[in-house]
């Protein structure tokens, strides 16, 4: 039997567990499969794989934990290289085109939260709104032709030229902002106001403030991991559609243990979610799926591992499980759950 | 009534709080209509009236939570205007909302510093945890709130133990001059209520704590209340001090009242 205090910890992050337990399998899998998966090469493709899902899935954690949504964040991603270019043929320099390009992004998201929070326009459809206008505004700019993003020399191996510099970026912002969302007076004030949002008005967290710069970072991750990704592949193409890179970084957050009804949520999850379905796109292109099962396969592991999460959530929350399957699960997983009586004792 | 905000209430003892013609509109609606009300050092004032008549929103103004449409609030004399919670706090007003203002997924010790946590590192405003659950594990055991751990989800706890840990916070700060107690002890059983009022005796008497409760159990109110105020309406229609009124009265009144909102014409 585990101690009482591994025995909390287990019960409070049983999901990023089960994730974790669904990687190891998947890798698992595909080393049986395939000669070519568990290799140094694949090593560096797959972290390509997973390095700009990690990064989208952080950068929405905070959004999903105020059960919030942002939806313009893959926008955010296709606008900012282009932004860069636009500043650069103006006239200003690269690095402060990049910076500048990042803190328009900053704006953008500021708008977003304004949007959601003052003109109380649900942020399902406020953020959607700023992807489709940015997508015209970016569409209209480029004429739809591609581009190369501007750049040369070290800033662009730092920002995504060299082949390991997303994976580093992906480690860097990942611990930052599990720092932030874990050790920080404003990560607790994030949580109270996905918790209880009217607890944490009347405790006077400043609900608005939180929530608009969560949308602010989210915009600003968003841009960053664009740049990073213009750098890396060397083309910019407006044509892209944001939308599904968006749903790949929220897919992995839930995926990790985040819910999309709020108040729950950690960084961690949300990597070890990108390693998921990094691992999904790598595993099968590896073993010659064609494009189209692809997505039916990645549609299928997504609704297992989303199916499994849900049902460990309800089997283990005070509203004890619900249908045939969640009653299975609970069985198995009684024993870690913390708020059971018994399950926890100080 | 005072009407230039004077210090002293009517028996020349000093008034920590006053307001004068209060009043509030949601849309069409007259939560609040011109509320004087008083409340003078070490008082526990009882706030009675029956549902929607705009106790719990006195309240919310009193906090900082809602600004009113008119009016004045005087604290200890002078004129205050709160403009968050956060304000109405570093005057001393400290208060347990109806709804607790509690949130379950935070363990006990982050709720009892919600929003005023341990922090260094400046800006960054890093926790320190291991201050705060020693602080708030060391507060609890002082006051006599008996829970498993203060590690525990507050979800996990009974409702007497998660009021009791509003009530904690609320008590827990220094500067408190004044607090606003919404239904303290609904929902709490016998051991926590007696908790609860023991606790609000000894703030009022000792730590000379002025006390405004909202509760509609007259007779916890005739236990632990110098005076009763009712509100009807939107106003302050009964202002009497124990002395004045027995419990049988009061109740008496409230259920005519009730009769004449439900039934108008048929009360005798």
């Amino acid at each position: 039997m585990p101690s009482s205090a591994m025995r909390q910890f287990i019960g409070q992050h049983l999901t990023e567990m089960v994730s974790t337990l669904v990687a190891v399998a998947l890798a698992i899998f595909f080393t049986l499969r395939s000669p070519n998966f568990f290799t140094s090469d694949n090593a560096l493709v797959l972290s390509q794989f997973i390095a700009p899902f990690a990064i989208f899935a952080l950068a929405e954690v905070p959004i999903l934990i105020l059960g919030e949504i942002d939806l313009s964040v893959g926008q955010m991603y296709i606008a900012a290289p282009f932004f860069v270019t636009y500043w650069n043929k103006a006239g200003i320099p690269v690095l402060p085109s990049i910076v500048l390009a990042l803190l328009v992004c900053c704006a953008l998201g500021f708008i977003n939260g304004l949007v959601t929070i003052r003109l109380r326009v649900a942020s399902f459809i406020a953020t959607l709104g700023m992807a489709f206008v940015l997508r015209g505004v970016i569409l209209i700019y480029s004429n739809g032709a591609p581009t190369n993003p501007i750049g040369s020399g070290a800033l662009v191996q730092i920002l995504g030229g060299w082949p390991w510099s997303e994976a580093f970026w992906g480690l860097g912002i990942a611990a930052l902002l599990h720092v932030m969302l874990r050790k920080t007076a404003f990560g607790l004030h994030i949580v109270a106001v996905g918790g209880n949002t009217e607890s944490a008005r009347e405790s006077g967290i400043r609900v608005d403030y939180v929530k608009i710069w969560c949308f602010v970072l989210c915009a600003l991750l968003g841009g960053l991991i664009g740049i990073l990704d213009g750098y890396h592949l060397g083309s910019l193409d407006p044509a892209t559609d944001g939308l599904t890179f968006m749903f790949y970084g929220v897919t992995s957050a839930v995926i990790g243990g985040t819910a999309l009804t709020g108040g729950r949520g950690t960084m961690v999850g949300a990597c070890i979610g990108a390693c998921v379905l990094g691992m999904i796109k790598n595993g099968f292109l590896i073993l010659g799926t064609s494009s189209f099962a692809l997505d039916l396969v990645t549609g299928l592991t997504i609704l297992f591992a989303m199916i499994l999460n849900v049902q460990i959530e309800r089997a283990t929350s005070m509203r004890g499980p619900r249908g045939s399957f969640g009653r299975a699960v609970s069985l198995v997983f009684s024993n870690f759950d913390p708020r059971r009586k018994g399950g926890v004792r100080s | 009534m005072m009407p230039n905000g004077g210090t002293n209430g009517p028996d020349g003892v000093e008034d920590v709080l006053r307001t004068e013609q209060i009043s509030l509109n949601f849309g069409p609606l007259a939560a609040l209509r011109n509320v004087n009300l008083h409340l003078q050092r070490g008082e526990v004032l009882g706030l009675v009236g029956n549902n929607g008549a705009g106790k719990s929103t006195l309240v919310k103004i009193l906090t900082g939570l809602y600004r009113p449409d008119g009016g004045r609030i005087y604290l200890e004399g002078k004129e205050v205007r709160f403009r968050s919670v956060q304000d109405a706090r570093q005057h001393g007003i400290e208060t347990v909302f109806q709804d607790l203002a509690l949130v379950d997924e935070l363990s006990v010790y982050h709720n009892l510093f919600l929003n005023r946590e341990c922090t260094r590192g400046g800006w960054f405003r890093f926790l320190s945890n291991r201050a705060m659950r020693a602080a708030a594990s060391r507060f609890l055991d002082d006051i006599g709130v008996d829970i498993p751990s203060v590690d525990t989800p507050v979800a996990k706890l009974s409702g007497g133990q998660r009021q009791a840990i509003a009530v904690a916070r609320a008590v827990r700060q220094e500067n408190i001059k004044i607090l606003l107690l919404d239904e303290p002890l609904a929902a709490m059983g016998a051991k926590e209520t007696s908790l609860i009022i023991g606790l609000i005796d000894s703030l009022s008497k000792k730590a000379n704590i002025s006390i405004v409760v909202i509760d509609h159990n007259y007779t916890h109110l005739f236990e632990i209340c110098d005076r009763i105020n009712v509100i009807q309406h939107g106003q302050v229609t009964v202002n009497k001090s124990l002395g004045e009124i027995t419990l049988e009265e009061l109740i008496e009144f409230m259920v005519q009242s009730f009769r004449r909102e439900v039934a108008p014409g048929d009360a005798k």
